[in-house]
């Protein structure tokens, strides 16, 4: 038995940072179950709040937005993703510069291409909205995809491959019946990964959307929602949405970690 | 290996378009934009100038950048200081509690972050959780509150990048090897001598990356400010936002971007040559020994 030193101070620390880390979350999820919905008087529980929440117009509408742009900029960053992926890997030998263009989006701090995309949508007077904030999108969310194929190209077997060529399959044959299969549970961990990040994605939706109603996101509803202070409505519909993204996450990591191990 | 290489072109093309068009082009576009006119009406005008330069370094614009530096370091400070003590107490917990301890610290970090912000405010605001519990407490009156103030940004900063900081001073302990401490307890010193000589030495490479991460996502941070500090507070990132959408000066908002991108670019590109460094040191420790 090894001898734990300061054990009671360890743990001290640790109680104060896990308390410091939950209790404003655990505060909201619990208030979106006041009916009452007074942050300092609990009157008892009540869905009252989710139920609210259905009926709001401007939430479903910016829900509705939230999906389509997920949606959308996920099959194309899957898709290029996964492209860019494989003709990476394929390739004996890679520019530097080629390598920090695919990394670049992960590492940039979101408000610098949020910025630099809304300069140039503006110089090129080019009308914001749904559209430009799908397209912008895609441009992180292929960086994810790409680097979660990759990880699993590292482990590819490339004479499965070679032994298809060989039996005369074409090429086109070989990555539809070979290439793509093994590769699925990472194309699919990659997608859900950029689903989640779309969902989420605030800074980057805000100064690509434009000034129209119409293109307004759930992130940026819930934004200019909490602008005006504390409503038991953003309180049921943030404890939602938190749920949403660990869920789809945890999904995201199982799928991959089970294939690999 | 011709036609590999070709089907590679084929396959990376549309991908490497796309980040071309929509990332490096608008990046060269702000660099080009900070040197141009603003019209009249708005817009721009395409004659080549300095002034928004000067404009930059002008004390108003220079004050809120420096104001924004200061916020940003001292959240840091503060998140590395709490982080990094967490991540010492969780990587001297026994080993099968590690994995869990850490997933936990760290799975705040998977929700919204305007949701982790926003539970600040439903926490710090006047009929909040925290004055009414001073109230209870029979503090006269209650304490105030600090919403929309500097110190709930800063508060708001720590409490989002926190995980983070954890995650960055974990990897260097946990890889410590514990025959370091053990040698120096072993010959006299006390143990705050070996966390001072031993322990804190070799985890700078953690402490460093965390501090960039802190301090360059707190620097150009938009929500925080907006959010907790209130319309009355002002950061860099919120200035250039209003260039762009409300004042309508795009050259300033550009030139403004630049600077701040600069400063970003810098740190980040610090840590990664020292991170880079740090590795070609281990690789040849290891070789020597």
């Amino acid at each position: 038995m090894v001898k734990q030193p300061y054990f009671k101070r360890r743990l001290s620390v640790l109680a104060f940072v896990f308390a410091f880390l939950y209790v404003p979350i655990s505060v909201l999820i619990g208030l979106s179950f006041n009916e009452g919905g007074l942050p300092t008087v609990w009157s008892g529980f009540s869905l009252k709040w989710y139920e609210r929440l259905f009926q709001n117009d401007a939430i479903i509408n910016a829900t509705i937005n939230t999906l389509i742009v997920a949606t959308v900029s996920t099959v194309i960053a899957t898709i290029l993703g996964t492209m860019l992926a494989i003709g990476v890997e394929i390739r004996r030998k890679n520019g530097r510069w080629l390598e920090s263009i695919i990394f670049a989006p992960m590492i940039i701090p979101d408000i610098v291409l949020a910025i630099a995309l809304l300069s140039m949508f503006s110089m090129l007077d080019i009308t914001m909205g749904l559209d430009t904030i799908i397209v912008s999108h895609v441009v992180f969310n292929l960086a994810f995809v790409c680097s979660v194929v990759r990880a699993r190209l590292k482990g590819f077997d490339w004479s499965v491959v070679d032994a298809s060529t060989d039996l005369g399959a074409s090429s086109i044959t070989t990555l539809r019946r070979i290439t793509l299969p093994i590769l699925m549970p990472a194309i699919i961990s990659g997608g859900l990964l950029a689903f989640t990040l779309s969902l989420d994605e605030f800074i980057i939706a805000f100064f690509t959307s434009g000034a129209g109603k119409d293109s307004i996101t759930l992130p940026m509803q819930i934004f200019s929602m909490i602008r005006f202070g504390v409503t038991p409505e953003i309180n049921a519909l943030a404890t939602l949405i938190m749920f949403a993204s660990v869920l789809a996450l945890s999904i995201s990591q199982r799928i991959n970690r089970g294939v690999v191990s | 290996m011709n036609f590999k290489n070709k089907m590679s072109s084929v396959l990376i093309a549309p991908a490497f378009l796309w980040l071309i068009a929509l990332m490096v082009v608008p990046c060269v576009m702000i660099l080009v934009l900070g040197f141009f006119q603003r019209g009249i009406y708005g817009g721009i005008e395409y004659n080549f100038t300095l002034e928004n330069f000067q404009l930059v370094f002008d004390s108003l614009y220079a004050g809120i950048f420096l104001s924004s530096a200061r916020i940003a370091g001292t959240a840091t400070i503060i998140a590395v200081f709490i982080g990094y003590f967490a991540a010492y107490a969780i990587a001297t917990s026994p080993k099968k509690w590690q994995p869990t301890l850490l997933f936990f610290a760290v799975l705040p970090f998977w929700s919204n972050y305007l949701i982790r912000t926003y539970a600040w405010i439903v926490l710090l605001n006047r009929e909040g959780l925290l004055v009414g519990f001073s109230k209870w407490l029979g503090i006269d009156g209650g304490i105030p509150s600090i919403l929309y103030t500097e110190s709930a940004v800063i508060l708001g900063l720590v409490y989002n990048y926190l995980p983070f900081v954890i995650l960055s001073c974990y990897a260097p302990l946990a890889r410590m090897n514990p025959d370091f401490r053990e040698a120096s307890t072993d010959l006299g010193a006390s143990n705050f001598t070996t966390f001072r000589r031993i322990t804190l030495p070799l985890s700078v490479p953690g402490i460093a990356a965390g501090a960039v991460f802190v301090f360059v996502l707190s620097i150009g941070n938009f929500i925080t400010p907006a959010l907790l500090g209130g319309g009355r507070f002002q950061m860099i990132g919120n200035v250039i936002y209003a260039q762009f959408l409300t004042a309508n000066d795009w050259p300033l908002g550009a030139a403004l971007s630049m600077v701040l991108i600069g400063i970003m670019m810098i740190l980040l590109m610090i840590q990664a040559s020292a991170a880079q460094r740090s590795i070609g040191q281990k690789n040849k420790e290891q070789l020597d020994g």
